[in-house]
Formats: C-alpha cells, sequence, structure tokens
C-alpha cells in the first residue's frame, strides 16, 4: 500500500485502527517529496525535521479522535506559521520567519495536523500560473511542460503528485479552484467570511479567502470543518453557526435547480470545456435536477473591475514591506526614499510591482472616481447578477477556466491574455461567494473541471452536489505518471 | 485695508482607553522602546485589526460633550503614506464617514459668549516615534505609540484671534479632561495640535491663502506662534505682497515660523475604505447610553456654583477650570459654610502655590477636611488670618493636620487681654516719638504701634485685642 496516495478519510481510519502510525505516513510522504519534488516542485520550504517530530508526538498521544489529527497537510506560503519561513514566493519575505500562527494553522495544530511543508505561489498571490514565483515556477504533474495553475498551483500540484495528502490554498480571484482544475483535484472557495483570513498575508482583502485542495469531496468537507468559524481576530470573519460540512456528503440532486450562465459559455472557452460542462448537466438531469442556460449580463465587466480593486487594496497592503522592520533591506542605499525604493525595486517581481502601480494610480487623487469607486459599482451589480439568479436556482454550473492547463511560459507575455485564465472565477470573489471546483473528465490526457458557484454559506449544498458528481463520473483512482 | 483673522485649530487627542485601537497592547506612556507591541500594531504580514470598543464609546463620549450629531453610520478608511515611524505604510482613519460632525464650544471674550463651530471628530490610531541620536548617522524607531486610540477635533474657521484660538484650546482640554477621556498632556504628546490662519479683507466672505503651522508643543506656543503669523501675514499683505499656502514650523527658540513645505508638495493619501474592518453601525441606544455617563460639564458646573453658592463669574470660571480643582473646592464646601471664603483661600494661597511649584491640584497631599479645619480654627479665634497662611504653607508641604501644626509650633493665638496689655506697655515705653505722634493726630503712628506689639508676639496677638488694649492704654 502506498501510503500516500491516501485521502484523509483512509489515512484516518487506519490510524485509528492503528494499523498505520502518523510517522509512517508522514515518512511515506516525505519520500514521496524525495523522489518526485525535482519533477514537480511545489514546495518553497519543506519541513522535515518538525513533521516527523510532530508525527511521533501525535503516534504518542494515540488520539486520532480528529479527521485531521496525524496526517501531513501542505500549506500555501502565504499562510503565516509559527516559526517557520512564510515567504509569499516573494525576495523581500525571503528571510520571514512569523512570530504567530495564522488562525487556519493554529486551528489546524490544534486538530494534531502534521505540517509537512510550505508551498510555492505566484508572488504575494498575483498569477495565474505559478510562473510568478521569485524562485522557481512549479509544474503540473500531469503534464511537466504545463502550469499547474495559480496562484496556489505549489499547493495543487503537491495534492495531485500525492507530496502531501492535502493542502491550503487562498482564493482571491480563482487562485483555489483554477490551479485544482488544472491538477484534476478539488479546490473549495469558501463564502467571504466563512475562514477566518487572519495570518493570511493580504493581496486583496476584500476579496482574499482561505480554502482547502483535496483529492476527494469528502477531504473537502472534513478540512472545511476544521478551519472554518468566526474569529475575534479578523473583523470580517462572519458569525455564523459552523456546520458539520461531512453530514452533506450524500448522493441526491433530486429537484436541484442549476443555473449555467450563458456568459461563461461564449468566446474564449475551449470546447472540451464546454462539453465537459455541459455532460455534467446532463449527468445532473439524469440524476434529478433541472439545468437551463441563465444570464449573468455583468460578468464580463467584472474581470476589469477586478483588475482595479484588487490591485488597488494590495498596493496599500504591500506598502508595509519597506526594508524597514522585516523581510530583506536592499545593500546600498542614500537616504530614507532611495532605501525604500530600491528595497522595493529589488524584492519585488514584474507582476507584483504592475499590479502595485495600477492599484496606485486608480486610488491616486482625481482617478479615484473614475476607477476604484466605479469599479465597486460594477461589483455592486455583479453581485445582484448572482442574487437575483440565487431567487430562481439553487446553484449555478459553470467551466472553472476557459481551457485546461497551459504551458509554461505560453502566456508570461501577455499579462492581460493570463488575467483571462481568471474570466470563470473572478465574478464570484466580487460576490463573496462560494464555489468549489472538481474533476469530471480529461481532455488529451489533462484533467477538466467544473465550477459549482453556491449562495453565500450555502457550502453545504456545493458539497452535496459535488459528492453526487465525484460518485457518478469516478475518476478517483487516476494518478499523474511521474515514477 | 484693514484685515481679518481666520483661524481654525485641528487638534488629535491620545484616548486613555488601556489598551491600543486595533490590538490588545497596553498604551502606558513612557515604557521601554518597542516593548508594548505586537504583530498587529508592528502591521506584520498577514495581522488584521479589531476594533477596541472602548476607544469608541471615547470618541462618542467626547463627541457628545462637544455638541456633536453621532453618525450612525461610519467607516475606516486608510490614509497611505511610507514613513518608519508607520509600520503599515497606512494609517487607519476616517475620511469621508467620520464619527461624528457638527459640534461647538463656547468660549467667553471681552465678557460675551462666542460659539466656535466643530466641522467633525473622528477615530484614528497613533504612529510611532522616531528617536534621532545627535550625531549619529541612523535613527531609532520606537513603536510603542503605534495604535494608540486618537480622537481628531477639526474645528471650523470660527476663531478672529490668537486670543480666541487660545481660549477655545483651554476650553477643549478641560471638556475632555472633565470627561476622563484623555490627560491631554501636551508635554507628553496627548494633546497635539496643528493650527491653520488666513487673512482676509475686512468684511469679506472669501477666505484668504491660509497657512498651516505644525511643531506647536505648548498652549503658549500656539497663541505665540498665532499672534507671530497674523503680523508676518498682515505685514506682507499691506506691502502688496501674497501670502503662499504652505505649511510652516514653529521654532520655539527664535520664536518666528519657518516654511516646512510648500503645496506642491502636498501629500496624496490615496484614501479609500479599510476592507478589514466592516463599517460601524452605531447604535442610538449605545449613544442613549452614553450620555447618561457624561458628568457635569464645566459651563454647567460654572453656572451652578454662581447660582448656588453665590460666587462671582470670576472664581466660578477659575474654579471650574479644572474638574479636579472644582472638586477639591466642593469637598471644602460640603464642610464650610462660607463658599466665598473657600474661594478666596482656594483661588489666591492656594492656586499661589500651585503655580509656583509648578503642580497639579491632584498632586496636593493635604485634605479638603483638613483645610476646613484650618478655616474652623481662624472662624474661633485659634490663629489669625495671617498665621493661617503659614499654616497653610506648612500643610501644603508636609500634609499635616492643621491643629498638629499650631500646637507644634506653638502659632496659637494670643487672647489673654493681660498679656498683650503687657506687650502693648512695652511697645509704648520703646516707642515714645510714635505715642507722640499719635497723641498729635497722626493716625498712622497707631498701625506702626499695632504692628509692633504683633511683631513682639511674633503675629500671635489677636488683632482686634491688640487695637483694643492699645487704644485704651494710649487714652
Amino acid at each position: 500500500m502506498k501510503l500516500y496516495e491516501l485521502t484523509i478519510h483512509e489515512a484516518h481510519e487506519l490510524l485509528k485502527k492503528g494499523e498505520i502510525s502518523s510517522k509512517e505516513l508522514t515518512l511515506s510522504v516525505i519520500e514521496r517529496i524525495q523522489k518526485v519534488e525535482d519533477k514537480v516542485r511545489a514546495y518553497v520550504t519543506i519541513n522535515e525535521e518538525e513533521a516527523l517530530k510532530n508525527s511521533e508526538e501525535v503516534d504518542n498521544t494515540r488520539d486520532f479522535s480528529t479527521f485531521l489529527s496525524g496526517i501531513p497537510v501542505a500549506i500555501k506560503d502565504n499562510i503565516c506559521t509559527y516559526n517557520l519561513r512564510t515567504t509569499c514566493s516573494s525576495k523581500i519575505l525571503e528571510n520571514f520567519i512569523p512570530p504567530y500562527d495564522a488562525t487556519v494553522i493554529k486551528k489546524l495544530k490544534t486538530n494534531n495536523a502534521v505540517i509537512i511543508g510550505k508551498t510555492n505561489m505566484d508572488e504575494f498571490a498575483m498569477g495565474s500560473s505559478t510562473e510568478n514565483s521569485a524562485f522557481f515556477p512549479t509544474r503540473n504533474p500531469w503534464d511537466q511542460t504545463r502550469v499547474p495553475g495559480g496562484s496556489s498551483g505549489g499547493s495543487a500540484a503537491a495534492v495531485a503528485a500525492d507530496e502531501c495528502i492535502y493542502a491550503l490554498g487562498s482564493d482571491t480571484g480563482g487562485s483555489i479552484r483554477q490551479p485544482a482544475n488544472y491538477c484534476g483535484v478539488v479546490g473549495l472557495k469558501p463564502t467571504y467570511g466563512r475562514v477566518s483570513r487572519y495570518g493570511l498575508v493580504a493581496y486583496a482583502s476584500s476579496l482574499d479567502q482561505i480554502g482547502p485542495i483535496t483529492k476527494d469531496v469528502t477531504d473537502c468537507a472534513i478540512v472545511l470543518n476544521s478551519i472554518c468559524g468566526w474569529d475575534e481576530k479578523d473583523s470580517t470573519s462572519a458569525d455564523v453557526p459552523v456546520d458539520d460540512f461531512t453530514k452533506y456528503l450524500v448522493e441526491d440532486v433530486r429537484g436541484l435547480r442549476v443555473g449555467i450562465p450563458k456568459e461563461y459559455m461564449g468566446e474564449g472557452i475551449d470546447e472540451d470545456v464546454k462539453s465537459a460542462v455541459l455532460s455534467t448537466a446532463k449527468l445532473l438531469e439524469k440524476m434529478g435536477a433541472f439545468c437551463e442556460e441563465i444570464s449573468l449580463p455583468h460578468t464580463e465587466y467584472a474581470l476589469w473591475a477586478y483588475y482595479i480593486i484588487a490591485p488597488a487594496e494590495a498596493s496599500s497592503n504591500l506598502a508595509r514591506y519597506d526594508g524597514i522592520r522585516y523581510g530583506v533591506r536592499a545593500k546600498n542605499y542614500d537616504d530614507l526614499i532611495d532605501l525604500y525604493k530600491k528595497t522595493r525595486s529589488e524584492g519585488f517581481g514584474a507582476e507584483v510591482k504592475r499590479r502595485i502601480m495600477l492599484g496606485t494610480y486608480a486610488l491616486s487623487a482625481g482617478y479615484y472616481d473614475a476607477y476604484y469607486l466605479k469599479a465597486q459599482k460594477v461589483r455592486t451589480l455583479v453581485k445582484r447578477d448572482f442574487d437575483r439568479a440565487f431567487e430562481k436556482y439553487d446553484l449555478i454550473l459553470s467551466p472553472v477556466a476557459p481551457s485546461t492547463a497551459f504551458k509554461i511560459g505560453e502566456m508570461v507575455d501577455d499579462p492581460l491574455k493570463m488575467y483571462m485564465s481568471d474570466v470563470c472565477t473572478i465574478p464570484v470573489n466580487m460576490a463573496g461567494l462560494p464555489a468549489i471546483s472538481i474533476p469530471v473528465s480529461f481532455s488529451n490526457a489533462l484533467p477538466v473541471g467544473i465550477q459549482l458557484i453556491g449562495k453565500a454559506f450555502g457550502e453545504g449544498t456545493l458539497l452535496k452536489v459535488s459528492y453526487t458528481l465525484e460518485k457518478a463520473v469516478n475518476l478517483e483512482k487516476r494518478k499523474p505518471q511521474l515514477d | 485695508m484693514s484685515y481679518e483673522t481666520v483661524i481654525g485649530l485641528e487638534v488629535h487627542v491620545e484616548l486613555l482607553t488601556k489598551s491600543k485601537v486595533f490590538c490588545g497592547c497596553s498604551t502606558e506612556f513612557g515604557k521601554d522602546v518597542n516593548t508594548h507591541c505586537c504583530p498587529v500594531c508592528l502591521g506584520m504580514p498577514g495581522v488584521l485589526p479589531v476594533t477596541n470598543k472602548k476607544a469608541v464609546e471615547y470618541a462618542i463620549k467626547a463627541a457628545l460633550a462637544l455638541n456633536c450629531e453621532i453618525a450612525e453610520y461610519s467607516k475606516f478608511d486608510r490614509k497611505n503614506y511610507f514613513y518608519p515611524d508607520l509600520p503599515k505604510a497606512y494609517q487607519i482613519s476616517q475620511y469621508d464617514m467620520p464619527l461624528a460632525r457638527k459640534g461647538y464650544i463656547e468660549i467667553e471674550i471681552d465678557g460675551n459668549v462666542k460659539r466656535i463651530g466643530i466641522n467633525r471628530l473622528h477615530l484614528e490610531e497613533d504612529a510611532g516615534k522616531l528617536v534621532h541620536e545627535e550625531g549619529k548617522g541612523y535613527s531609532l524607531v520606537d513603536l510603542n505609540r503605534t495604535g494608540v486610540p486618537l480622537i481628531e477635533i477639526v474645528s471650523e474657521p470660527d476663531m478672529r484671534s490668537a486670543e480666541e484660538a487660545w481660549l477655545y484650546l483651554n476650553k477643549l482640554k478641560t471638556i475632555l479632561q472633565y470627561i476622563e477621556v484623555s490627560d491631554c498632556k501636551m508635554e507628553e504628546g496627548s494633546l497635539r495640535c496643528d493650527v491653520n490662519i488666513s487673512l482676509r479683507p475686512a468684511g469679506s466672505e472669501k477666505f484668504g491663502k491660509k497657512v498651516e503651522i505644525k511643531n506647536l508643543g505648548s498652549f503658549k506656543a500656539v497663541k505665540r506662534a498665532l499672534e507671530y503669523e497674523e503680523k508676518r501675514q498682515r505685514e506682507l499683505l499691506t506691502q502688496g505682497f501674497e501670502v503662499v499656502q504652505e505649511t510652516r514650523r514653529w521654532d520655539e527658540a527664535r520664536g518666528i515660523t519657518t516654511s516646512m513645505r510648500s503645496k506642491e508638495e502636498a501629500h496624496d493619501y490615496r484614501y479609500f475604505p479599510d476592507p478589514d474592518l466592516v463599517p460601524m453601525i452605531i447604535d442610538k441606544k449605545w449613544v442613549e447610553e452614553i450620555k447618561t455617563t457624561l458628568p457635569e460639564l464645566p459651563d454647567e458646573k460654572k453656572k451652578r456654583y454662581m447660582r448656588d453658592f453665590g460666587l462671582p463669574e470670576y472664581d466660578a470660571s477659575v474654579i471650574t477650570s479644572s474638574k479636579s480643582f472644582a472638586k477639591f473646592y466642593e469637598e471644602c464646601v460640603e464642610l464650610y459654610h462660607d463658599p466665598k471664603i473657600v474661594s478666596n483661600w482656594v483661588m489666591s494661597e492656594l492656586l499661589g502655590l500651585l503655580n509656583e511649584k509648578g503642580m497639579e491640584i491632584d498632586e496636593v497631599v493635604f485634605k479638603p477636611a483638613d483645610f476646613v479645619k484650618m478655616l474652623k480654627l481662624i472662624d474661633n479665634g485659634t490663629i489669625s488670618g495671617k498665621i493661617a497662611k503659614d499654616v497653610f504653607k506648612e500643610m501644603f508641604e508636609t500634609g499635616k493636620d492643621p491643629e498638629v501644626i499650631v500646637r507644634e509650633k506653638g502659632l496659637v493665638q494670643i487672647t489673654d487681654e493681660d498679656e498683650i496689655r503687657k506687650v502693648a506697655q512695652k511697645v509704648i515705653e520703646e516707642n515714645k516719638k510714635s505715642v507722640e505722634d499719635y497723641k498729635s493726630g497722626k493716625e498712622k503712628a497707631f498701625g506702626f504701634l499695632v504692628g509692633q506689639i504683633m511683631k513682639e508676639t511674633k503675629g500671635k496677638a489677636n488683632p482686634q485685642l491688640a487695637n483694643k488694649v492699645l487704644k485704651e492704654l494710649l487714652g
């Protein structure tokens, strides 16, 4: 038995029965990393020694009452981990060791999770391919000439390549769902406010949300259970009852009303992606759901509004990286202003600089109304589209991304084209809704997934339908060939 | 042409909350550098602010005391700029939707009450502090103050002289101290003031070019800087020059203002709503509750003193100008029958000593009850008013019971007629010339003789008795 191939719930059963130990499981994952990491390059930091120590500690307690106990998890490197380097894949934070844990990390640790390492990402979560990492690009385990997607590409690739049992990512405009889709795994972006952002290094505060990337839907529910909930340290976290999401893991879509927005199925969307959505709709109908084309008329503006709001917030959120208190400081400088300029010039990559400049411009005096304020109005219209749709439908079904994973380097010189790869996911963040990406088929040996968008705090419905679909399409055992 | 001066003030006040406005760190002043800091107030990657309810409560309390309207809906914005004392490179403040608006303060000038409008009051976080060491090629950063809650109170441009600005500031300080939301210590930076001043032709509605003055370290500096700037601008205008719109710095040592930066270099703060903080929805009921916690404010107190204690307006103003001073006064009046006598003593002797020593009333060591005891010693003839002044000084320094002081120093008044007669006889013999002068009609000489009796008895002779006995002896 290859322990690293296990899901959380499979590993949990074995741990509980005492058939395996957490140390064996952790070692298996570490050996897997040693074997395939050269090909995938999912990790910025591997926490080997500490992970082994932690797994032994868990074994000693013999307490496997909680699902995550003793199970190795990979963490996107923009989630702060106490005493463990957190770089955001940026040179400017290359040496940053947080003196505190993010709330989600605290929760995982309370559940005795074993943190195996920190995963690569687009610098400060800006990008859709994980090519914008200041360190190295991560490769898609299904085809190493292709990107894993971004910005949580390291997390998605690590899960797909069995270099961890599950992972956490963050999603600002599709950064969990899009890479999960490219890598053939499950990715959930929870409702904004469902999971505390405390300790998540902010890219765009009003859009960012932490979520699970897992091998199957059951694991997704399990991880969501342990990371969600109101947090006194995050004013934007929602004080809503914490559901047990595993109770939604049932096969039942009867009577479900599903809308398929035509704006997500038009020009620019590959045929194989469209057909994956349409065949999913057929499958759902066969199982008793009702599917219908709908319209979300402001969809076309969502992307452009996003590229005002997210950079605006980013320009402010990233201003603190000035070389004064932590992180990397330029070596030679003349005075204070020169220190700021050189530190930031040397420390940030091209995409980050591009967005900081965009955002600074959008917020500056005289342009605020024309750009930022206008974008916020568009955001309201996008939200209203969804509100209207959800008056009539329980769920929205759409593609996750316009195509399957693209080639490394293919879009590097065309940022606008790269931005398009998040066109189906961005409106969801603008509206603060939950959405899940699950694999449903393959096209030219690359995974193709679909996106399900739910009502605010409607993760339960998303999980139920995903679970039903997962059972129906049955792709579970297909793995990328890395050996 | 005659000119009219237009002055507006921006006052920053640190609130007396125990913890900072967006994290749980202590706000205590004067602790070792960088000891009251956490990841949140240091702006570490990933941290988030959470609003301190007490800070909002204090801000509302201040706004109510300043007659402001409390906004039901307000929000926090980010004010972006780079500086080493600003860890996040933005200050969380309030921009277009402040917590409170449209208030006022009343001042008295030339016997008239004048209302100075308050444009807005908002809540924000303080920045840290740079420590520059002479001769060193670097500066150090202390972030203890980072995140201490501040309220910014922006007046309307309603003041017409440095004097009015000074009165406004004093009134503001008194009110804030009364409601105990700030200690308003300018020397510790818990009250900071920037002033805007412009001149315009008398009768004109349009404002002139304004100058902002920063670096004002005391109330006196505010007044001096405004007086200087008023003069400077008037001279420029009368000579046909224009005033440059700019920020100027007050140079306390030279007593002048100097240019700091011009309008062209003004910052673009790129304000936008802070996405990490949800808007503040202020519950009306909460505001009403806070209203009930407001104490009697200085103006009401003053009116009550005039009405209930029959104090002259001047006395009432002086005594109510500080909450602790008024409290001391009231404690005394409760134990003593004549409020005016208490007021006389408090205003002359007590205030005199406090000013002389540079002390605050809270630092006084004796109790109001002891003070009243001393007044009663005068009333029952144990000591004279003159001796009482010495007893008072001793009380002020040692906090001792006045009866003990009188006993220890043997200050009991001589009321024994025979004893005084003996002294008087001695004085008559030793001052024959004065006695003759008196007898030849020079009234002044009598006073001198009484003075000699007092001198002989070290002031202990009862003055009325000394007068009576001397008159008898001189026939």
